[in-house]
């Protein structure tokens, strides 16, 4: 390196080069003060003060995954799709959480509710919902954007995948389950209602012209009371979700881990 | 030409002209009289006549408004731009007027001081208080609004309302939306009642439709159902609401009111939901349906186009764009694209086999092979281009055909043409741009329209020469069979005529003639700028473009030629004509073909005259020809549909260049994929000559034309240079106009008219604007506003039928039967007018027959609509023939 930079020519006045700093003259002093007597004899094993100490404190150290520790409650996990008590989805695809988004995690087509396929109360539902979890910060900024509420955080953290494609969750991943009770959508509002009831959080449960409704158009849909007393049972996750538990699952036959 | 290529080259010498020069800019008109007056204490000077919300904008003055738009009148009706007002009185002292003044409809007087809500809080708290009352019935659904991320009040109430509502009480709603017709959907909730879309309609389009109705809380923009007073008849096909004059509402222009609507009160069916602003990636594009080039805006996500919105040009389409140009985008994208390369691989048996999809390598050697052998055994081959191709498409097809295929026989006309047309082209429209623009056309003290419909044919120059007539500025005169509800919205006179008589007509305007109108017409035609359109129609009449000639040297008026389709003008500049090399060379001149052999570097060009498209046909449904290749045509365009399906059937090798499957990818035994225009670069001309150069606006392995051909010329041994657009506007500077002689002009005896026994009538035809073109495929919204086909005889003509006006009409030719309402129109006896090719009218397909062609009447069965007499040509349905398929129906139970 030294051969090969040029010499300087002539009596130009170089700035200093890169690395050297000045160096004064009278040379290094500490401005620590120096120890004296018994403390200057301890110094060098002062720093086992600390080990010491701790080793009769309580262990910190979590045993995850044999153990689980709930986070607090408002830990920003992994999102939530939210229904209304009948069932019906709280999400009108306005895109404003995608707005929202500094990550540009989330992607959003709204679509037309029909007469014959009414997911959400009123004219606007979201029919694609993605959120990419490669992607998420779990900022919370799209949760505060919703103006429905239909966007929550659970504070489920175990997101970790085996596959790029499976960290995009679909809008069945992210719905919330459906409780006892609800009927899946689609299915018609309660009768009488607009979305502004909905909002308002008076409609409390599904009526028995919806579960007419469902039974007529989706007799074997399993969320139909009469289904669930046969034994039908409604998955939890979506199939994204239960992709991605076979192919961990089966990682994990594999490699044998615990 | 160079505009859309950067770094052009500078070196050029001073003496080459491009071959379609751009148009010089526009330079805005030296004010007679000006006004001296004071903004926010900024002086300013303007023309007189301009209103204080407009000398604002030019000094980059925010003032809210919502009713105000530049290319509407005053209306006052929103009053959000209230601003304070100081002007000199009599006594000359300065006052303030004692109100706030709305500053759209005040006009700027000398010493005016205005103080915008920037300097005066009395405009500001008067523009808060405004918002304030517009947002008290606005409903709060900016989440599902499809207007919400570009919303003009959602905008200014950040801006200039106030931060929280005061407001406690239930909010006026209506129950929504209504679908004023298939493609907008109205909320009333929503509107701030500024009537942009009432004055849009009432103003510039002529569709009066939806006004303001009831008072005070509970005025709304809506409907009214009165006594019929419109034009009967034009009725759209899908469900609407009725227009103000109580028909079912029925305009090629309503899609702008979506656009102006400063509120989410207007929206479009079809983009309704579908994404939001910030979504969006927006290209400036030029609409590919008509020869107008309207500015568009292209907005897509993801490669996929979502919605296109009229792009602002003074000078052409100002801020209006058609329907058709607004909504017909989703053919580009349609699921029956081309994606690969096929061939058809000979069978064992010896037959063609089917069409398999193959590399690029295999299909251009495959097609250089055919063509080739086709060159060899001397047979020949025939170009067929179409006429919607970019200039540089159609330039690497007339190149192709000269340079590599050795022949003049290229012909972009898929529509009824003829010798004379061609003579026409060369005589007076190739080489010629810009010789009558749109702004000859509004400053023209009279034009006259020959065989050219300006609403169905061309939606732009209807909107340019409707707004100059309601301003009382210019007179239209129509040679045509029949007064069209867009010539009656012109206020234009009619110059009744059979079709065929048109040229007699056209003669017979002279000063001295003795009928009144005609001597009329020929001294409005005599004044300084007058113009004459003649239409793509004109073909089909024999001596009619002659007539025209003669017409426009007898008067003094200037012609121009408008042809329907976009590409038909860049076409015929670039030389896809038998007769003509591009920039109007004629191929008979020597001189031309020393010219252009040296642009190209080739020894000499084929001397013999091509033969057009219709002589194409003939000779390969005859197999005189070895080999056709075909771009973007659809042969029921032709005039004798049949005709060219034979041709395609018969030919020994086809060659087919196409975005969609086709009945000539059916055909064909190679097909290349190309490009639709939203994803390829490339420029069109207009019908005045302006190019009209767009980018590309979604990311595409796909290919324009001239790459294609490119290609295939390299597969043939030949470099054709077309490879990139660079490489072809390098080529078009350098080879620039011509000065030499042109093509002689066509002198064609006028045909003595045919005769009409009885029982029979001569066809009357056009195109309209929405009908059941390709181009128009997967858009069931747009569908829904085409007019419903129906046949329209005089009271005469349907009394000697013996049908009642709207019973059934059977029009009949040896090939076929068509079957539609008839609707009485006061025209010429012994014609019948059918529209081209309606959704279930396609009278080419069906009939054979065009203009003048003399066909049989008959009184129909009400429950037949149509009917073919040949099963196999029935017209090409497209997705939105379900759509449409309910309403045939009800029409049937109608009649």
């Amino acid at each position: 390196m030294a051969e090969r930079r040029k010499k300087p020519t002539g009596d130009v006045e170089r700035a200093p080069r890169g690395g050297e700093v000045a160096r004064p003259d009278e040379g290094y002093e500490s401005l620590i003060e120096p120890r004296s007597g018994l403390s200057a004899l301890l110094a060098p094993v002062g720093g086992f003060g600390v080990t010491l100490s701790n080793m009769f404190r309580p262990t910190v150290t979590e045993q995850y995954p044999r153990e689980k520790v709930p986070t607090k409650p408002r830990y920003h996990g992994r999102h939530q799709l939210n229904r209304y008590a009948d069932g019906l989805e709280k999400c009108i695809g306005c895109e404003l959480c995608a707005w929202a988004c500094p990550a540009d995690a989330i992607y959003v087509e709204g679509a037309d509710n029909t007469p014959e396929a009414q997911f959400s109360p009123g004219e606007r539902y979201g029919r694609v919902y993605q959120i990419n979890y490669l992607r998420c910060i779990f900022c919370g900024l799209c949760i505060e954007a919703c103006p429905t509420r239909a966007l929550t955080m659970t504070n489920e953290y175990e997101l970790a995948g085996p596959t790029r494609a499976g960290m995009i969750w679909e809008k069945q991943d992210l719905l919330a389950p459906l409780r006892e009770g609800q009927l899946a959508a689609p299915h018609p509002m309660v009768e009488g209602t607009t979305d502004t009831e909905y909002y308002r959080g008076e409609v409390t449960g599904v009526t028995p012209e919806q579960v007419a409704w469902v039974a007529e158009h989706r007799p074997d849909d399993p969320t139909l009371p009469q289904n669930a007393e046969k034994g039908a049972t409604v998955p939890d996750h979506g199939t994204t979700r239960l992709e991605q538990q076979a192919i961990t699952a089966a990682a994990r036959r594999q490699g044998g881990a615990r | 030409m160079t505009i859309t290529t950067p770094n052009r080259r500078t070196d050029a010498s001073a003496d080459t002209t491009p071959l379609v020069p751009a148009a010089p800019p526009v330079r805005e008109p030296e004010p007679e009289a000006t006004v001296t007056f004071e903004i926010d204490g900024l002086e300013t000077t303007v023309p007189k006549g301009t209103l204080v919300i407009r000398a604002a904008e030019r000094l980059g003055i925010q003032i809210p408004r919502f009713c105000d738009h530049p290319l509407l009148a005053p209306a006052g009706a929103c009053r959000q731009c209230l601003v304070e007002v100081w002007a000199p009185g009599r006594d000359g002292n300065l006052a303030k007027m004692p109100k706030p003044q709305a500053s759209c409809t005040l006009e700027a007087t000398p010493g005016m001081q205005v103080k915008t809500q920037h300097t005066s809080p009395e405009a500001d708290k008067a523009q808060h208080g405004v918002m304030e009352l517009l947002l008290i019935n606005h409903p709060l659904d900016c989440p599902v609004c499809d207007k919400g991320g570009e919303c003009p009040l959602q905008n200014q109430a950040m801006s200039n309302g106030r931060a929280t509502t005061r407001f406690v009480d239930v909010k006026r709603t209506f129950p929504k939306p209504i679908a004023v017709s298939t493609q907008v959907l109205l909320d009333r909730e929503r509107c701030v009642l500024c009537q942009r879309c009432t004055r849009f309609s009432e103003e510039v389009a002529g569709d009066v439709w939806i006004d303001l109705q009831k008072r005070g809380a509970q005025q709304q923009i809506g409907t009214f159902d009165t006594e019929v007073l419109g034009f009967a008849g034009e009725t759209p096909v899908g469900a609407a609401t009725l227009d103000t004059s109580g028909r079912p509402f029925s305009s090629y222009f309503s899609g702008n009111t979506v656009q102006i609507c400063p509120v989410g009160a207007l929206t479009s069916a079809a983009y309704r939901f579908r994404a939001r602003p910030f979504d969006l990636v927006s290209t400036p594009g030029i609409a590919e349906h008509d020869s107008n080039g309207s500015a568009i805006r292209v907005d897509h996500r993801r490669g996929v186009v979502l919605r296109r919105l009229a792009g602002e040009d003074p000078a052409v389409n100002q801020e209006w764009v058609t329907d058709k140009d607004r909504f017909a985008f989703r053919w580009q994208s349609a699921a029956d694209r081309i994606t690969t390369p096929m061939v058809r691989r000979p069978q064992g048996d010896g037959t063609r086999g089917p069409l398999e999809p193959c590399s690029w390598v295999e299909a251009l050697d495959t097609a250089a092979v055919g063509l080739q052998a086709a060159v060899e055994a001397g047979a020949g081959v025939g170009v067929l281009p179409g006429g919607r191709l970019t200039l540089e498409d159609a330039y690497a097809y007339a190149k192709l055909a000269r340079v590599a295929l050795r022949t003049n026989d290229v012909d972009h006309r898929a529509r009824p043409h003829s010798a004379e047309e061609e003579a026409f082209l060369g005589h007076v429209v190739a080489g010629r741009t810009l010789t009558v623009t749109f702004a000859d056309l509004v400053a023209a003290p009279t034009v006259l329209c020959v065989a050219y419909e300006p609403e169905e044919e061309g939606g732009i120059v209807f909107l340019r020469l409707r707004d100059r007539v309601v301003a009382g500025r210019t007179r239209v005169l129509s040679v045509a069979p029949l007064a069209s509800r867009g010539l009656e919205r012109l206020d234009a006179t009619l110059l009744p005529a059979a079709p065929g008589t048109e040229p007699e007509v056209l003669d017979a305007i002279e000063a001295e003639a003795g009928e009144p109108l005609l001597a009329d017409a020929a001294t409005a035609l005599a004044a300084e700028g007058a113009v004459v359109l003649v239409g793509e129609r004109a073909a089909e009449v024999p001596g009619l473009l002659s007539a025209v000639l003669r017409l426009a040297e007898r008067t003094g008026a200037r012609l121009a030629w408008v042809p329907r389709r976009a590409g038909e003008r860049g076409a015929v500049e670039a030389g896809t004509l038998p007769g003509l090399l591009p920039g109007g060379r004629p191929v008979a001149d020597p001189s031309a073909r020393v010219d252009m052999a040296t642009v190209w570097g080739v020894d000499e060009l084929p001397a013999t005259p091509g033969r057009s498209a219709d002589e194409i046909l003939a000779a390969a449904a005859e197999r005189r020809i070895g080999a056709l290749v075909v771009g973007g045509v659809d042969p029921a365009d032709h005039a004798d549909p049949r005709l060219a399906r034979a041709a395609l059937d018969t030919v020994p090798f086809l060659v087919s260049l196409e975005v969609r499957a086709s009945e000539v990818t059916d055909r064909a035994d190679v097909v290349l994929p190309v490009a639709p225009p939203v994803e390829k670069p490339g420029t069109f001309v207009t019908w005045e000559g302006r190019p009209r150069p767009f980018a590309q606006a979604l990311t595409s392995t796909s290919m324009a034309d001239h790459r294609v051909l490119d290609l295939l010329a390299d597969a043939l041994g030949v470099e054709l240079g077309t490879g990139s657009l660079a490489a072809v506007h390098a080529e078009l500077d350098q080879l620039g106009g011509w000065d030499g002689a042109r093509l002689p002009a066509p002198d064609v005896a006028v045909a003595e008219p045919a005769p009409v026994p009885p029982g029979h009538a001569v066809l009357a035809t056009w195109h309209q604007l929405l009908d059941a073109g390709r181009l128009q495929d997967g858009e069931p919204y747009l569908a829904g506003t085409a007019k419903r086909p129906l046949a329209r005889v005089s009271a005469a003509t349907a009394a000697a039928v013996g049908v009642a006006d709207g019973g059934a009409l059977e029009v009949a030719t040896d090939r076929g039967t068509l079957t539609l309402p008839v609707q009485v129109t006061d025209m010429p006896d012994h014609v019948v007018w059918l529209p081209t090719n309606a959704r279930g009218c396609a009278v080419r397909d069906v009939l054979g027959a065009g203009t003048g062609t003399v066909v049989r009447l008959a009184a129909g069965r009400a429950d037949v609509t149509t009917r073919a007499a040949a099963p196999s040509t029935g017209p090409v349905t497209g997705d939105t023939a379900d759509a449409v398929s309910g309403v045939r129906i009800d029409e049937g139970e109608r009649a």
